[in-house]
């Protein structure tokens, strides 16, 4: 099996492929830990569903399909999940359907003013509920659920990116931060999601409210190039500090890559290359 | 002045040495004894102590540390970015590779994942064979911790005691799944096969053999006073630091907060079986020490209770669409498919052999959408974020692993301990580099 041979390598990468290029480009942006986090941004922006079910390119040489035999010639209709109504269950539900969504939801409306703002979209799948967030009011959502008495989301059980990649829209916020959170007083589990885009691939940092952030970041910015405004030291964590590109993004291949490392020198952790 | 053994060179923070092997007689003449200048420790990746390829850069005072970076990423073989070109089936042989001290574990949280978008359960036999084989996945991970730790503080004889226990655990993973390590065992659907003849009394007997080693931990090393003493009051830290690092499992327990998954978000029923959370409250090394021991002792008790509430009956779903076409039967060359399929496919059923075919080629389709699963797992909680974009493969798949948010607590663990305390702390974590760095 031949390497890929749509996608490039890195060398010749597009402007948002390079590290450096999108550190350069961003505006500078003010730590949002030890001050007033901009909540209200006056700006709230347009985010946008992206699709499942798309066209990918790898070492196998596949398009249009997720069938690796090349037999089945199958194309999946582009999915988005649809917004949920009224009651949202969760765990163990009253007569009416209600479950601790529903009392999440409430409470959170209740103490959180931006709320109808801040979650543009409530999904509950599979007895999971997701609040899609828009990005400039998330540390306010992340701290009203971490501090609120009636939520206590006190655990960020996992943070980690996903790739909604469409080839045939480039401006998608096709970059998706998951943040699982976990009540441990009321023993609850939801997910927050962001999505951005990779010509402005930035999502303010949450280590300010929960310090396991700060790897698991390290890690969605090293595998899909979020930039995290505000973490101390967004570098890369897996990967060798020289790295180009970000393994984990859909346009980017399994195989075919050329040693980047070789001959590099890799400088101790305190004087790697920052990126906010 | 130079020195063969410590080359230096001058930089804008002063003179830089750069010590190796050897001797230092030349430099250490030279230096002036009250000078503050600091050292800097690197260990690892390559280190005895560091379980794998681990690598700490420590700042010295004298003996203390006053500083301590963990650099990671040394062992990343990109197993989240393989399985998106495998099949939902062929993810699990290379997630069971993550944590390759807790296969099992790691099979049965995306397993669980995938079922959960597929909405199916498990027959009740596979659902209790997993639950039994991952109680003693959580033995033989605990051996390793206890042979690894105590050979790091000096106690080899806690080291061979603690692989020659673990050896049994291996004994009997080898007797049912084929393999002593990384089974692709658990399956979506179900388990890969079967008990083998002679399991359950293999079983029966591995509970005495494991109630005698843990007797003998006692013996060996419980009352001990070094042992004692390069545990106590060592490493501390508390449940706040805990959940705010993200940490759990033993470490959280052992910081006094009774928080283990099968008791506060069962799965697979776990809450059928009768079981403590040990905990302690000093929250340092000798707690996780006393935790761990504790948690290997419920886990003969869960895995004794499994052994009697197991019924004959079917250990895959009975649906076509998902399970492996083939009884899978185990060869003198690991498992395979059964003769009998073989013949079956190969000489008599034209359908048989499609349908094998695209199960095995393509395999099955997953309802699209995003699940997180979550499991106890050894060193705390393991999740799974599992998404299908519908396809046949899944679209992205985040293991949540225990060694790689918990060793964000080594800088507290270690700062203002000795050196030789660190080494304590690290082992008080019980990291596994494959699981941190995938």
């Amino acid at each position: 099996m031949s390497g890929p041979t749509e996608r490039p390598v890195p060398e010749d990468s597009a402007p948002e492929q390079s590290a450096s290029a999108i550190a350069k480009a961003a505006p500078p942006v003010e730590s949002t830990l030890d001050r007033a986090a901009p909540f209200d941004t006056p700006q709230a922006e347009e985010v946008r569903d992206s699709a499942f079910g798309v066209e990918r390119h790898g070492m196998f040489g596949v398009a249009g399909s997720g069938d690796t035999t090349g037999f089945g010639g199958l194309v999946h209709e582009p999915w988005v999940p649809a917004a949920a109504e009224r009651p949202y269950g969760g765990g163990a539900t009253d007569q009416d359907g209600r479950g601790y969504f529903d009392d999440v939801v409430d409470r959170l409306d209740t103490a959180l003013p931006a709320f109808d703002r801040a979650v543009w979209k409530v999904v509950v799948d599979r007895g999971e509920m997701t609040l899609h967030v828009r990005r400039e009011h998330l540390l306010e959502l992340a701290a009203t659920l971490r501090n609120d008495p009636g939520l206590r989301f006190e655990l960020c059980s996992s943070l980690s990116g996903v790739d909604y990649y469409d080839p045939t829209d480039d401006a998608a916020s096709r970059l998706h931060v998951a943040y699982h959170l976990t009540s441990m007083t009321y023993r609850r589990r939801i997910r927050l999601e962001v999505s951005v885009s990779v010509q402005d691939p930035h999502v303010p940092s949450v280590t300010g409210l929960y310090p396991t952030a700060d790897w698991q970041e390290r890690e969605t910015w090293d595998m899909f190039g979020i930039i995290f405004d505000g973490h101390p030291s967004l570098t890369r964590i897996l990967m060798p500090d020289d790295w180009d590109g970000f393994p984990q993004r859909k346009d980017y291949p399994l195989g075919g890559i050329p040693v980047q490392y070789k001959g590099a020198t890799i400088p101790p952790p305190d004087q790697r290359r920052v990126y906010q | 002045m130079t020195d063969q053994y410590a080359p230096s060179r001058e930089t804008t923070e002063g003179r830089i040495y750069n010590l190796t092997g050897g001797d230092w007689d030349t430099l250490l003449n030279n230096v002036d004894p009250t000078s503050d200048d600091r050292l800097v420790l690197n260990m690892g990746p390559q280190h005895p102590s560091t379980h794998g390829v681990l690598r700490l850069v420590l700042e010295l005072e004298g003996e203390s540390v006053t500083d301590a970076r963990v650099v990671i990423g040394y062992l990343h073989t990109g197993i989240e970015k393989n399985v998106e070109y495998r099949n939902w089936t062929q993810a699990v042989a290379f997630l069971t590779r993550a944590d390759y001290l807790s296969n099992m574990f790691n099979e049965t949280v995306y397993c669980l994942g995938v079922e959960k978008l597929l909405g199916v359960t498990v027959p009740d036999r596979a659902r209790l064979i997993r639950i039994m084989m991952m109680e003693i996945n959580r033995l033989s991970s605990h051996w390793v911790w206890l042979a690894t730790g105590g050979m790091e503080l000096g106690a080899l004889t806690a080291m061979t005691n603690g692989f020659r226990a673990r050896e049994l655990c291996l004994d009997v993973f080898e007797l049912i799944t084929g393999l002593r390590m990384n089974h692709a065992y658990v399956r979506p659907g179900g388990v890969a096969q079967d008990l083998p003849d002679g399991a359950v009394e293999k079983i029966r007997e591995w509970i005495k053999q494991m109630r005698e080693e843990l007797i003998g931990v006692d013996r060996l090393l419980t009352g001990q006073p070094i042992w004692v003493q390069r545990l106590k009051d060592v490493g501390w830290i508390g449940v706040e630091g805990c959940i705010a690092l993200g940490i759990t499992g033993p470490l959280l327990r052992a910081a006094g907060l009774p928080w283990d998954l099968r008791k506060t978000d069962p799965y697979l029923g776990y809450e059928e079986f009768e079981f403590e959370v040990p905990t302690d409250d000093r929250g340092d090394c000798w707690s996780r020490f006393v935790v761990r021991v504790a948690e290997m002792w419920e886990s003969v008790k869960i895995v004794e209770q499994v052994l009697d509430r197991l019924e004959p009956g079917p250990t895959m779903i009975d649906d076509p669409k998902i399970a492996w076409p083939a009884r899978l039967s185990l060869g003198p060359d690991g498992l395979g498919n059964s003769l009998q399929h073989v013949q079956k496919i190969m000489a008599s059923s034209m359908e048989s052999l499609i349908h094998h075919f695209k199960l095995v080629t393509e395999g099955f389709r997953v309802p699209a959408g995003q699940v997180y699963t979550a499991v106890e797992s050894p060193r705390g909680e393991l999740g799974a974020h599992v998404v299908s974009d519908g396809g046949t493969r899944p679209y992205r798949v985040h293991l949540r692993d225990p060694s790689f948010v918990n060793l964000q607590a080594v800088a507290a663990l270690s700062i203002g301990g000795l050196v030789a305390d660190t080494i304590a702390s690290v082992a008080s974590i019980d990291p596994v580099m494959g699981g941190c760095d995938r």
